[in-house]
């Protein structure tokens, strides 16, 4: 469904007189999708998960890789292209607040992409909305209603309701619950797994929340400053963790539990910045096993550790040849 | 636990005057610290967490905040009936608060060194002058406490702005500022919200080892559980301005009584359980210009009855732990 090889996104942030000075948002990532497939992409701020999403439905422009969706190139799409791709792929972000026209009425903002897409129009163009509110759980008469009339759970559904209006076979959502209470993310998560079992969508999933990845999602890609360093399905990454960064970004996240398992020292230091990334391995600035001399020099390869599971750590391939 | 708390909320209702009518913000909130004890306020968006937080310190703004009723005593004092000025000499002193976002809280055209050294004047303004620190000490204890909360480098971090800092420094450096007129409580009110997880488990573990060492008293709000169960004993569960449940946090997690809480642990996805099916609560907060009589979570409450047209007392139900519920026998066992 989608293949994204050696993607590389920068954004050139020089100013006059101060020096060329490059964010490197993305670099290197490589990930598939299956159909009917969930794949989450986690990492903090300034990892540059939500980038990749941007990239993939040409928000943002790549620098370099490939990207293929549906089997069909779409690194460059000329107008066309774009089109096909904007019909198989579409978007949900974080903030459903600010990405509903605040004076469009429900109907409107649902039915943009049909008109942009489909010669649907009057009636049939109404029935259509409707039965894509009913599909989000929405009751019809929200159809005139204006964005502030609703909740953020609502308006998140809504979002939805656009976003699946043409049928695509690619959600990606962007921290889609991030904005909301647990109470209301419990909803539209469980509405997300739903959805996804009748209508054999693929996500992919972009979240800094790992509890809501492992809930949503059967694979999980880990990110750190731009590059994926550890990647498999969802339960053999959360049971046997193998990048350092993976284990440290578990043990960080508090349990909603009485008793805390000893986390130890959390993880020291800030995320570097992405305009000057550290040599070797990207992590090795924090890394509480860092060896001098070789995390701090080459750049580590992939290494497999089980099916489909690998990750991007020096310490592996010395572990087992 | 003997002798009388620390700080003691009592019948707090608190109100906002609005252009459609007035917002019953909270609505008799108790609960108490003790001291020494660190004590969670958990919930979700609306259910007045942090102007629970805001009347302790004074800072709800009048108009067009009010405080229709209730107490809030530290040490035995109400503060609602001091004067202004007293509740400035307490505010800093004795009840320190630190905020969600570090960068609001400081002033960007000053070092963060300068704004420490200004707090530290101002907490010692009305000692007769040959009782306050000199230039060169107030500098001292500036840098000593910069270095308390393990912000690296602090000679040097002194001069630097606050553009200058990351997330999780710029909440160290609001740390050492409400901890250097040494504050016998410190009220967080989701201190690590803003962060991402591995600086929040900095933040966090900073937080506990401050406990500690300053000997303090806290109280955090936090809508997340998994945050509060790592620094508190205690949690208070607030639902729509209404303290719903007041328990240990082993009971709570292991023996939630009231609906809306054992609705909220249902509802977390936990990171360290494979996959099982998360529910919801159904419904949407109610209207707090017009909230429901009685019990406010009533009509998203699988055992409301028509007893819940009245409100429920908060009443102890064993050894800490104290609920508000008409239904707590009937619910079904944990």
């Amino acid at each position: 469904m989608l293949e994204v090889r050696d993607l590389r996104v920068q954004f050139d942030i020089s100013r006059r007189g101060r020096g060329k000075t490059i964010v490197r948002a993305v670099n290197a990532v490589s990930l598939t999708l299956a159909q009917g497939e969930a794949l989450g992409l986690v990492g903090e701020s300034g990892s540059g998960k939500s980038t990749v999403g941007k990239a993939i439905l040409q928000l943002v422009s790549s620098s370099a890789g490939s990207i293929h969706v549906g089997g069909e190139d779409m690194t460059r799409p000329d107008r066309q292209q774009e089109n096909r791709l904007r019909r198989m792929a579409q978007m949900v972000f974080q903030d459903p607040h600010s990405s509903l026209n605040p004076r469009m009425t429900i109907m409107r903002s649902v039915a943009e992409p049909m008109i942009l897409h489909t010669p649907l129009r009057g009636t049939a163009l109404r029935a259509r909305v409707a039965e894509l509110l009913e599909i989000v759980g929405l009751p019809r008469h929200f159809l005139f209603r204006y964005p502030h009339e609703l909740s953020g759970g609502q308006k998140q559904r809504v979002c939805i309701a656009r976003a699946i209006a043409l049928d695509p076979e690619l959600l990606i959502l962007d921290e889609p619950t991030s904005a909301l209470d647990v109470s209301v993310q419990a909803q539209i998560l469980e509405f997300l797994r739903t959805l996804q079992e009748q209508r054999g969508l693929s996500y992919l999933f972009i979240s800094h929340n790992l509890a809501v990845v492992r809930h949503i999602c059967n694979r999980v890609a880990v990110m750190y400053l731009g590059g994926i360093v550890e990647e498999g399905p969802t339960e053999a990454v959360f049971r046997e963790p193998q990048h350092p960064y993976t284990r440290a970004l578990l043990r960080a996240v508090p349990l909603p539990q009485a008793v805390q398992p000893d986390a130890g020292q959390p993880l020291s230091g800030d995320i570097p910045s992405p305009t000057d990334l550290p040599r070797g391995c990207s992590f090795s600035s924090r890394c509480p096993e860092a060896r001098a001399g070789l995390c701090d020099v080459r750049t580590p390869d992939e290494v497999e550790r089980g099916p489909g599971h690998r990750a991007r750590c020096h310490l592996l391939s010395l572990q087992d040849p | 636990m003997t002798g009388p708390p620390l700080l003691a909320i009592d019948d707090l209702t608190v109100e906002f005057d609005t252009f459609d009518g007035v917002y019953k913000a909270l609505d008799g909130v108790s609960f108490s610290l003790a001291r020494g004890e660190s004590l969670g306020i958990v919930g979700e968006t609306g259910c007045g967490k942090s102007v629970t937080a805001k009347s302790i310190l004074g800072l709800v703004p009048s108009p067009p905040g009010r405080t229709r009723t209730g107490r809030i005593l530290f040490e035995g004092e109400n503060l609602l009936e001091d004067a202004a000025d007293r509740v400035r000499d307490i505010r800093g002193t004795d009840i320190a608060m630190i905020f969600q976002d570090p960068m609001t809280y400081l002033n960007p055209v000053f070092t963060v060194g300068q704004q420490l050294v200004d707090v530290i004047r101002a907490q010692q303004r009305h000692r007769p002058a040959r009782e306050r620190m000199s230039r060169a000490e107030t500098r001292a204890l500036a840098i000593d406490m910069l270095d308390r909360v393990h912000l690296p480098n602090p000679e040097r971090q002194f001069h630097a702005y606050p553009h200058q800092l990351s997330g999780g420094m710029r909440q160290r450096v609001l740390i050492a500022q409400a901890l250097s007129g040494r504050p016998k409580v410190l009220v967080a009110d989701e201190p690590t919200t803003a962060l991402d997880v591995t600086i929040q488990a900095q933040i966090l573990s900073l937080i506990k080892e401050l406990i500690e060492s300053f000997r303090l008293s806290v109280i955090l709000i936090s809508h997340d559980l998994g945050v509060v169960a790592t620094v508190c004993d205690r949690i208070v569960v607030m639902y729509a301005g209404q303290v719903v449940e007041d328990a240990s946090v082993a009971e709570i997690f292991d023996n939630p009584l009231h609906p809306y809480t054992r609705g909220l642990l249902a509802a977390v996805p936990h990171p360290g359980l494979p996959v099982s099916s998360l529910s919801g609560i159904a419904g949407t907060l109610p209207n707090l210009l017009d909230p429901p009589a009685g019990c406010r979570f009533q009509a998203r409450c699988p055992l409301a009855t028509d007893s819940c047209l009245r409100k429920p007392p908060l009443e102890a139900v064993g050894p800490a732990h104290s609920v508000a519920c008409w239904h707590r026998e009937a619910a079904p066992d944990a």
